[in-house]
């Protein structure tokens, strides 16, 4: 964060080092990582708590991310869990007197081919009964609600419907992260930015603590709340996961005068786009197919991503890319996240948020905050420990990514 | 842009290809046949830095290949 961001907010940072123990320690100040210290201050109690991040607050795939909240997701235990963090993101500006710019937009799930609409008619039937308010709506409708949009596709790509998630919003990622550590921080946790973990403190198989440049930590509870890099934690207590680390571009182009009101993903072209609060068009696809730890951009994604997006919205050839940046996510292998206990005692872990990770901030750190103070998983995210692999129980949900 | 050394075409560039996978190494520590096949099923190495890989020409020679990349720097080792 620079030092002129850092003027304009109110972050009550505590001084000196930390201290030789916490009840809770955890890795990465990142959304996941403040909203779980948030609420086990204020939901639980539990203030003895210590947030480390290698970096600033914010710095890995919490400001990266392209800051859509939606939860018409494929299975129903996800749409279940997502709902509820969508719904939790609609109080979260009367809960803590922040404000996170949220806006509910809508999102529209293109379909240009008779197959798809297939598909996206049986996402907004199975999405409705799940509880996420979702509508299937057709071309006069589409054109309707986003103007802009070529019906055509350019006359390869004609829409043939969608599936209209009535609910789906978005939020400044930045502002997220602040208004969760100036909670914590307000309720006496401590956050400490520039402290990369460097190892874990054992105690024959127990996790015990953290090491740190800042000396060693001891903590009854450590959460790993990392992202691409998670592969590397849980290797120090010996944990495999079924993480691949990929990098996820997106790019803003320069100011759009108009409004562009929706959030709009194809299922075919596989894109998505929406107008930030600054008028600039923000454009994102899949993950870069390799496993990699690389945050660069190339050329070959903007290009691809451009000729797709034109096709749908051809005022978009009268803008320009203005910036472009990469974050590495931690895929997981079944395309759901992974929340809780990891086998190894003193260990848990936030994982496998992937490309999905922005939307569930605040129900995964609510509900971790749950399982950190009670020791058990709360329902809503008990189907997504770990253990689901042995107990060949795989959350496979195959509409995760926004794009498919 | 990055390019990739195909051992039949030469330098090519990376648009043409499609990534395979890396070569799954499952511990010798995990000896019970069952959790094996749970950790060749599921679980990932996921090193960061030099990984042995498939890839695919898909574009060109349309042949399979072994290479060797760093995954912090995407650059391709001999």
């Amino acid at each position: 964060m620079n030092e002129f961001v850092e003027t304009l907010l109110d972050l009550p940072w505590q001084v000196g080092d930390p201290k030789p123990a916490y009840d809770v320690v955890i890795i990465g100040a990142g959304g996941h990582g403040l909203a779980t210290a948030y609420y086990l201050a204020t939901r639980h109690g539990i203030t003895n708590v210590c947030v480390l991040d290698a970096n600033y607050i914010g710095s890995g795939n919490s400001g990266r991310n392209t800051t859509i909240i939606r939860s018409n997701y494929g299975i129903p235990e996800s749409v279940a869990f997502y709902q509820h963090s969508l719904e939790m993101y609609q109080q979260l500006e009367a809960e803590t007197g922040s404000w996170i710019m949220h806006s509910t937009k809508g999102q529209i799930w293109l379909a240009h081919s008779v197959s798809t609409a297939r598909t996206e008619r049986t996402r907004a039937l199975m999405n409705e009964a799940c509880g996420a308010k979702t509508d299937y709506i057709g071309p006069e409708e589409i054109k309707r609600l986003c103007p802009q949009i070529d019906l055509t596709g350019g006359g390869r790509y004609p829409v043939q419907g969608a599936s209209y998630h009535h609910e789906g919003a978005t939020a400044r990622h930045d502002r997220v992260v602040w208004t969760y550590a100036q909670g914590a921080l307000r309720n006496g946790v401590h956050v400490f930015q520039h402290t990369p973990v460097t190892g874990l403190l054992k105690d024959g198989d127990r996790v015990t603590g953290v090491q740190t440049p800042k000396g060693n930590i001891s903590a009854g509870v450590v959460l790993s709340a990392v992202g691409g890099h998670v592969s590397t934690v849980a290797g120090w207590a010996g944990v495999r996961l079924p993480i691949r680390t990929h990098a996820l571009q997106a790019f803003v182009t320069n100011a759009y005068a108009q409004e562009f009101a929706p959030i709009v993903s194809s299922n075919d072209l596989v894109f998505y786009i929406s107008q930030t609060p600054r008028g600039q068009m923000l454009i994102g696809a899949e993950y870069d197919r390799q496993a990699s730890y690389r945050t660069s951009t190339s050329y070959s994604y903007l290009q691809a991503c451009s000729a797709k997006a034109t096709t749908l919205f051809p005022f978009l050839s009268k803008l320009r890319i203005l910036r472009s940046w990469a974050g590495i996510c931690d895929v997981s292998t079944d395309f759901s996240p992974i929340l809780g206990h990891t086998g190894v005692d003193g260990l848990m872990i936030s994982t496998g948020w992937g490309t999905w990770g922005f939307k569930a901030i605040p129900a995964a750190g609510e509900q971790l905050a749950e399982l950190i103070a009670t020791g058990t998983a709360p329902p809503l995210i008990a189907p997504f420990g770990l253990d689901r692999f042995a107990k060949e129980a795989a959350m496979a949900d195959p509409s995760s990514a926004g794009t498919r | 842009m990055l390019w990739i050394e195909c051992p039949n075409c030469g330098s090519r560039p990376f648009e043409e290809y499609r990534y395979g996978s890396v070569f799954p190494v499952t511990p010798d520590s995990i000896t019970d046949p069952d959790a094996r096949n749970i950790d060749h099923a599921w679980m990932q190495d996921n090193i960061q830095g030099v990984t042995q890989e498939r890839w695919f020409h898909e574009s060109g020679c349309r042949r399979w290949f072994t290479a060797t990349r760093d995954t912090t720097t995407d650059v391709f080792l001999d």
